[in-house]
């Protein structure tokens, strides 16, 4: 009863939330309903009882990608009123889009109501069982290759964003590093040969 | 009781929202990519629902994936917009048209 009350409290609150980031005319207000989202799902997977990825689910998402919406937002000068002016023409279309894919959704949730799955109830856990540690065991086993290609997938993410936005600008005074570390001495010294001078 | 169909329709909920707010905001790539991370966000919730009702991990493992790539994804996604604001001062979806698409 209780885990009931709370999966509609956030469920509510959840799809408010989405509501919000879709409809608010300051792009600003959408990134912070978007965090309210977030944190929502992150209850409702912890009441589904997926802890680590909940916290991940905070620390990743809320604390890193939205704080990058946030500062690109931010950042950009963007004028409010005429990037949100009503709605497009497109608006027809997307209605009728919309309606076919909550039929399909539909039939799919509810009228076929998924025999194969006796699933009404969450299955018990045991009382020493550990999500983290699990996960963790099926990651670093089964998983490995997979995981090492998700680093690379990061790294891949951390040049490709440095190197778009890095600005080279004309004109500006700066060190090059590798030049003066492989210069030679014939670049820089010059030995003029002079005989000496007669004493006065 | 709250059964799996409760979690489906909920994150059916947030993936048809998430469509209406890209047909909506046609103009901000910016609310494009937000509705996108909230589709994701709605995939991610079958598989953790999946993965708790069927009692197997693996649906986690995936969401984990997801996560890292959607994080990614976002990285790349706001570095070409900066570069996008930059050379073409708007990010107004109709402007961006000098590729005759």
């Amino acid at each position: 009863m209780f885990t009931q009350i709370l999966f509609y409290l956030f469920a509510t609150v959840l799809v408010g939330a989405a509501i919000g980031v879709i409809t608010a005319r300051n792009p600003v207000h959408s990134v912070l309903f978007l965090v309210l989202a977030f944190f929502n799902s992150a209850v409702l997977w912890l009441l589904l009882g997926a802890e680590f990825l909940a916290i991940v689910l905070v620390l990743v998402y809320v604390g890193a990608v939205m704080v990058l919406f946030l500062f690109v937002v931010m950042m950009l000068d963007i004028n409010v009123e005429q990037a949100k002016s009503g709605f497009t023409k497109y608006a027809p279309l997307g209605l009728v889009v919309l309606v076919i894919m909550a039929v399909e959704l539909a039939q799919v949730i509810w009228v076929r109501h998924m025999g194969m799955i006796s699933a009404d109830e969450l299955a018990p856990v045991a009382a020493d069982y550990n999500n983290t540690r699990e996960l963790g065991l099926l990651l670093y086993t089964d998983y490995f290759y997979a995981f090492e290609l998700a680093a690379v997938i990061l790294l891949v993410a951390i040049v490709a964003a440095i190197s778009l936005t890095m600005r080279r600008r004309p004109g500006l005074k700066a060190q090059n590093i590798s030049s003066q570390v492989s210069v030679r001495r014939q670049d820089r010294v010059r030995l003029v040969k002079m005989d000496s001078e007669e004493r006065q | 009781m709250i059964g799996l169909a409760h979690y489906l329709t909920l994150s059916g909920i947030l993936f048809l929202l998430a469509v209406a707010g890209i047909f909506i905001n046609r103009r901000n790539v910016i609310l494009l990519l937000m509705c996108i991370e909230l589709m994701l966000l709605a995939v991610n919730f079958n598989f953790v629902a999946f993965s708790r009702f069927l009692n197997n991990l693996d649906g986690q493992i995936f969401v984990f994936f997801i996560l890292t790539v959607a994080a990614a994804e976002a990285a790349i996604g706001l570095a070409i917009l900066v570069v996008l604001f930059r050379s073409k001062n708007t990010i107004n979806v109709e402007e961006l048209n000098s590729m005759k698409g």
